[in-house]
């Protein structure tokens, strides 16, 4: 580890925050999720904004105490993780390179989200049809609302009888 | 806290609406997570184990801001472990016993019904942070009403055995129902700043959706004008309470500086 601090530009702080990986979606950057906003180095203390994903998901802690051990092992020493309410974390943040990430990785890529005009009623149609990641086919079914984690569903394919998750879209 | 002596300023009103909020998805959440490992099925135990970090997740955010708006150096912690049963100012439908699987998704259900209207108007309360809290939540009760309202056709729609049963806890459940509407000089005082909801604006489509899923699920939907149990804002609870948070706060009380880390 460097013992005198390092100074760095913002675009390679963003580059070393890249190397941060969610630890329940291993093949998504926090950049790609979304959940690094924002980079800011005033006097040379670096501050990094992040938005939590689910306000239960156990995996927020994890990815601060990442970015830190990022920053630090790269001889930043001043340096704050802060996190920012004021906008609400949205599937729709995702870029399309991520989701074709996560569809190889087996997930199921979440789709546009809803207006929330339609909720009471969409309560009442069936489920939407999600395609199944490893052989495309809508002959799939919705298993449970709550997968391995928050974030996804579990469905199941009928056509290679393949269990599949299903990253939602919120 | 508010006496007669004293006048209910604004920032009182908010801290004592914000840990009101939090205390009812706190002990909610507690509740729920008494069924991790013991579901009716493996996807039904993290279904509930999910839901239950979700409402522990939005009570933290509630008291962190809570203790923002009070100002006075308090940690959030401090309010979940070292307030006793009178403190707390959840709702009675909140605290009590898990029951059968029927109960717990008869209560979820009614539960998830009312904080997502709720969330709904809070989303526009005239406080950013306040508003941006509410927006997040919003998005996961939906997922929690989708859930327990499927579970809820499911199981009244089902075998003799599982109408039942939930039809049972929704007649167990209602005398507790009456007090999700209740409202006091908290929310007027903040309904004037436009920084509370106002549950009388969403009361009938709150009970058209209970209605219609409990008449479509074939179940007898009970009568809204018996007698309600009331006073949980006060700090009167069943002895439910007090047994929970034994369980949730002994080891901080034996144990008041330890750490994770
Ligand atoms: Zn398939």
């Amino acid at each position: 580890m460097p013992k005198t601090p390092v100074k760095y530009n913002k675009d390679e702080i963003w580059n070393l925050l890249s190397e941060v990986k969610d630890p329940e979606i291993p093949v998504l950057s926090i950049l790609e999720l979304g959940i690094a906003r924002e980079v800011t180095i005033e006097n040379d203390k670096v501050v990094v904004q992040i938005t939590p994903t689910y306000s239960g998901c156990p995996a927020m802690n994890a990815i601060e105490n990442e970015i830190e051990k990022v920053l630090r092992v790269n001889g930043i020493q001043d340096f704050e993780v802060n996190k920012d309410f004021s906008e609400t974390w949205t599937t729709d943040w995702m870029t399309d390179k991520a989701k074709q990430k996560l569809k190889e990785y087996g997930i199921a890529p979440p789709g546009k989200t809803d207006t929330d005009d339609d909720f009471l009623n969409s309560l009442k149609s069936s489920s939407k049809i999600i395609p199944c990641p490893y052989c495309d086919s809508t002959n799939t079914e919705l298993q449970s609302e709550f997968g391995s984690t928050a974030c996804k569903a579990q469905y199941y394919c009928h056509d290679c009888d393949e269990p599949f998750e299903h990253f939602k879209c919120i | 806290m508010s006496t007669e002596t004293t006048t209910l300023t604004k920032q009182d009103a908010l801290f004592e609406y914000l840990v009101r909020l939090a205390d009812d998805r706190l002990i909610l959440g507690h509740r729920l997570s008494e069924w991790c490992g013991h579901g009716p099925i493996l996807e039904e135990d993290i279904a509930l184990a999910n839901i239950s970090l979700d409402y522990i997740g939005h009570a933290a955010s509630l008291y962190e801001y809570a203790v923002e708006v009070e100002d006075k150096g308090r940690h959030r912690d401090n309010l979940v472990y070292f307030r006793n049963d009178v403190e707390y100012k959840n709702l009675k439908i909140t605290e009590l016993p898990k029951g059968d699987f029927g109960f717990t998704i008869a209560r979820q259900f009614l539960f998830a019904g009312f904080s997502y209207f709720l969330y709904k108007q809070l989303s526009d309360v005239e406080d950013e942070q306040f508003a941006g809290m509410a927006q997040k939540h919003l998005k996961e009760v939906k997922y929690h009403l989708r859930h327990s309202r499927e579970w809820v056709l499911r199981l009244g729609d089902g075998t003799d055995e599982s109408h039942e049963r939930i039809q049972n806890s929704f007649n167990d459940i209602w005398t507790y129902v009456g007090e999700l509407f209740h409202q006091d000089e908290i929310e007027e005082l903040l309904q004037g700043e436009k920084l509370a909801a106002d549950s009388e604006n969403f009361k009938s489509d709150w009970k058209e959706l209970v209605v219609d899923t409990l008449e479509e699920a074939t179940l007898e939907v009970p009568d809204f004008d018996q007698f309600m149990v009331e006073g949980s804002r006060d700090g009167l609870h069943t002895e439910h309470l007090g047994h929970l948070l034994a369980e949730m706060q002994h080891l901080r009380r034996s144990y008041p500086d330890a750490d994770w880390e």
